[in-house]
């Protein structure tokens, strides 16, 4: 008999990419491996949608990660040039380094 | 009845001085000085003018039934002040035959101290602010006089304690002239502690606090047990007010310092107007005393008391406003004296005519003052060359204090004394009840039958003791207040000068401003007094009844408590023993002047002779028996005591334990905090992270 993955583990699965994903955004300092920890978090939630949109038989939460990723796209776009300049101006992409606009 | 309700001209008596005041408070420094004098005048003249109006109102409105005259009063409600469920309390003003008197005294006597302000004061640069206050004194004042019920009143009373620190404490950079005001302030406090309790309890009785409602409550058969058995106190209390205010026994301690203020301050506040308001309470509410014996006993006792202690000291005064404020001190207990042996007229009559030659005295004094710039009367002598017209006039003030015939002191003092010896069934009344038919019928109009039957009444020994008592230190207090009177008018206008030469050079009459009220009011000293004769004199002579003027006015008013003199110990006749009285009294003050003219001007070495004989007596009467002394040891001392302790808890405990401390754990948790603040977003991520799996725990129940 074929394993027949469940509502279970497709949520097991996104809580736990989500998990992974925030406690790279806690801990680590890389700006890239940041922003690489949110889209994880950010796709996690797709991952979510896309469960219960399936497991509901209705559309709402394609749409929903459709939204999720345009924007993900999007922020990505920005996200990444912000960081190219940063380098450009400090040769680092640590974001401890990063605290000039703090008080 | 022409005028029924809301008689605005009474408004008016009151704003005029108040607008004074103001105008001369806000701008008075800018304006010019001779337009600050226009307008503090002025304003105190208009009130004149209006109170005669209103009082010529108040007589075309009295009605007539045979040949008694009722006068009723006429009121004025300026608007309703408190109101809270069944209490109400309006801005009312009331116009009484018993105001009157008072009304004339405040704004004659007090237009006429403006007047002679105007030329003492002429070199003072804030001018604005004497006439400012003295104003507002005068708002006060009439406040007093005419409000309807006692909480009108108590606010004049307040005000007028105010004014008085004010001004005591004019030249405020002397320490000791502002120390003087604060000394007023705070024993008068004292007093008018007492006067609110004594008014609490009375409206705690009644629910009311008009003197028309509550006189109504105290007369009434029907209604009086409700307020008889809180009489006493609340008399007793009321009366404690009136000490303060009007320098009595024990809380007269004031008054003497009270001369630091300018002398027509002295003059106005402390002798004319303010210290008699006391007697015009009681008088105000005399029908309260009446019910209460044992708090009339009290009066008395303290007023004689006051009279012969206040007397005493003035003996020994150096200063000639010293000798003046003892004699103050002196003639008020006279007053109360009058008031506890039921003799309210008496007392209000000794109010006016002590009103006219105190005032005149004072300003003769500042007359002097202004003339040799010292207060010392040994410094002084022969003064009556130099200024004429203030000599005369202090030598008809002192004749006038001194009781000498046919001067206004003379009528009135010999009518308190009078009465002191005969009215000893006011102080027995509770004796009377208790033989008769009880308070009801007494009270009522109909006169006790035991009364009418001439002196068949037991009067109560210790009644007897304490009426005569008074009397006797009233007559010697007569003898002393001449004595007194005439060593100052002979050492200060009299003899040989014995100051130096240069200040005598420069010594002269004052300017015009000062001499006329000198002028007036030594005619109204002079001549105030016959409003009210004697009645043996009218009796045997046949005058007219016109003579006893002052009394019918008060007849009314005093109608409750007259009920119990109509015969007094002397039977319904007691002309000759009248006549004795005055007989005795008028020999011991010419006994008196005698005795100063002979000590203090044909041997001038007798004096010192005496004052070395008896000289430990000399030294307590100088250091005024230790009385200031002994308060600074029981109350200045320990309250100082007590505040260093508790400055010692308050520094310490509140501020150093309370107050820092709750301080200090502030800044600790704000150190600790600062901490978690660190402007990293990652840090704060972490935290939210944190709350946000916390609560979902929470949530969830896996802690609770």
């Amino acid at each position: 008999m074929m394993f027949e993955p469940t509502l279970f583990h497709y949520l097991t699965l996104a809580a736990m990419t989500f998990c992974i994903g925030v406690f790279g955004v806690l801990v680590r300092r890389n700006a890239i491996t940041l922003f690489m920890c949110i889209e994880l978090m950010l796709n996690s939630v797709n991952l979510t949608f896309i469960t219960f949109s399936k497991y509901r038989v209705d559309m709402d939460g394609h749409i929903f990660s459709f939204f999720v990723m345009a924007v993900a796209a999007a922020e990505a776009a920005v996200g990444l040039a912000i960081i190219l300049h940063v380098f450009r101006h400090k040769r680092s992409v640590n974001v401890d380094e990063a605290n000039r606009l703090k008080l | 009845m022409l005028y029924t309700d809301q008689f605005y001209y009474l408004g008016l008596i009151a704003l005029m001085p108040l607008i004074g005041a103001l105008i001369n408070g806000l701008i008075g420094a800018k304006l010019p000085r001779k337009l600050v004098d226009v307008i503090a005048c002025s304003s105190i003249g208009l009130s004149f003018m209006f109170s005669l109006i209103s009082i010529k109102a108040l007589v075309d409105n009295a009605a007539h039934i045979g040949d008694e005259t009722i006068y009723g009063h006429l009121s004025y409600t300026a608007y309703q002040w408190i109101y809270a469920g069944d209490f109400g309390v309006d801005i009312a003003f009331m116009l009484d035959p018993l105001t009157s008197m008072m009304l004339l005294l405040i704004t004659g006597i007090g237009f006429l101290i403006h007047l002679y302000s105007v030329g003492y004061m002429s070199e003072e640069p804030a001018k604005w602010r004497y006439f400012s206050y003295l104003n507002l004194f005068c708002f006060s004042m009439l406040l007093l006089v005419l409000g309807k019920n006692m909480l009108v009143t108590f606010i004049g009373w307040e005000g007028v304690g105010a004014c008085s620190y004010l001004l005591i404490g004019f030249w405020y950079t002397d320490d000791a002239k502002a120390a003087a005001g604060q000394k007023a302030f705070i024993v008068n406090r004292v007093g008018d502690f007492a006067f609110l309790v004594g008014m609490f309890i009375l409206f705690y009785e009644t629910g009311t606090v008009d003197y028309v409602a509550l006189k109504e409550i105290a007369t009434d058969a029907a209604s009086m047990a409700s307020i008889a058995p809180i009489a006493g106190v609340a008399s007793i209390l009321i009366f404690i007010g009136c000490t303060g205010k009007s320098a009595q026994i024990p809380l007269f301690v004031w008054l003497p310092d009270a001369m630091a203020g300018p002398t027509p301050v002295s003059a106005l506040i402390h002798a004319a107007t303010m210290v008699t308001s006391g007697v015009f309470l009681l008088s105000r509410m005399n029908w309260l005393l009446t019910i209460s014996p044992e708090a009339m006993m009290v009066v008395a006792i303290i007023g004689a008391l006051t009279a012969f202690f206040g007397a005493t000291m003035a003996l020994v005064q150096n200063d000639i406003k010293g000798v003046l404020a003892y004699s103050t001190v002196s003639q008020l207990g006279y007053m109360f004296l009058a008031v506890g042996v039921g003799s309210f007229t008496g007392a209000l009559f000794h109010v006016m005519t002590h009103a006219f030659f105190k005032a005149l005295l004072f300003l003769g004094s500042g007359s002097v003052i202004h003339s040799v710039h010292t207060q010392d009367i040994r410094e002084m002598g022969g003064l009556r060359k130099v200024m004429p017209w203030t000599a005369g006039t202090f030598l008809v003030g002192c004749m006038a204090i001194s009781g000498f015939p046919l001067m206004s002191g003379f009528f009135s003092k010999d009518l308190i004394l009078w009465s002191a010896f005969s009215n000893v069934h006011v102080l027995n009344i509770k004796g009377v009840l208790e033989q008769n038919i009880g308070v009801i019928d007494l009270l009522t109009n109909t006169p006790a039958p035991a009364i009418t039957a001439g002196g068949a009444v037991d009067v109560n020994v210790l009644a007897l003791v304490v009426g005569s008592g008074v009397g006797v230190l009233g007559v010697i207090t007569a003898g002393l207040t001449a004595f007194y009177m005439f060593r100052l008018y002979f050492m200060t206008f009299e003899g040989e000068y014995r100051g130096d030469e240069e200040t005598l050079s420069h010594a002269h009459e004052s300017p015009p401003t000062m001499v006329i009220p000198l002028a007036v009011l030594a005619f109204l000293a002079a001549f105030g007094g016959l409003t009210g004769w004697p009645h043996f004199i009218v009796h045997w002579l046949h005058l007219p009844e016109g003579l006893l003027f002052f009394e019918h006015w008060y007849e009314e008013i005093f109608q409750t408590s007259n009920q119990f003199r109509i015969v007094g110990r002397f039977g319904a006749k007691p002309y000759v023993y009248e006549a004795i009285a005055t007989a005795i009294s008028v020999g011991v003050g010419l006994t008196g002047i005698f005795f100063a003219h002979r000590f203090y001007l044909v041997q001038p070495e007798v004096p010192g002779r005496v004052k070395a004989k008896f000289e430990k007596l000399h030294q307590v009467l100088t250091d005024k028996y230790y009385v200031d002394e002994g308060y600074d040891l029981a109350f200045v001392k320990s309250s100082i005591k007590a505040g260093e302790g508790l400055t010692f808890f308050d520094k310490n405990i509140l501020d150093g334990g309370l107050v820092n401390g709750a301080a200090q754990i502030m800044v600790s948790c704000g150190r600790i905090l600062r901490n978690m603040q660190s402007g990293d977003v990652q840090r704060y991520a972490t935290y939210i992270t944190l709350g946000v799996v916390l609560s979902l725990a929470v949530l969830y129940g896996y802690i609770s």
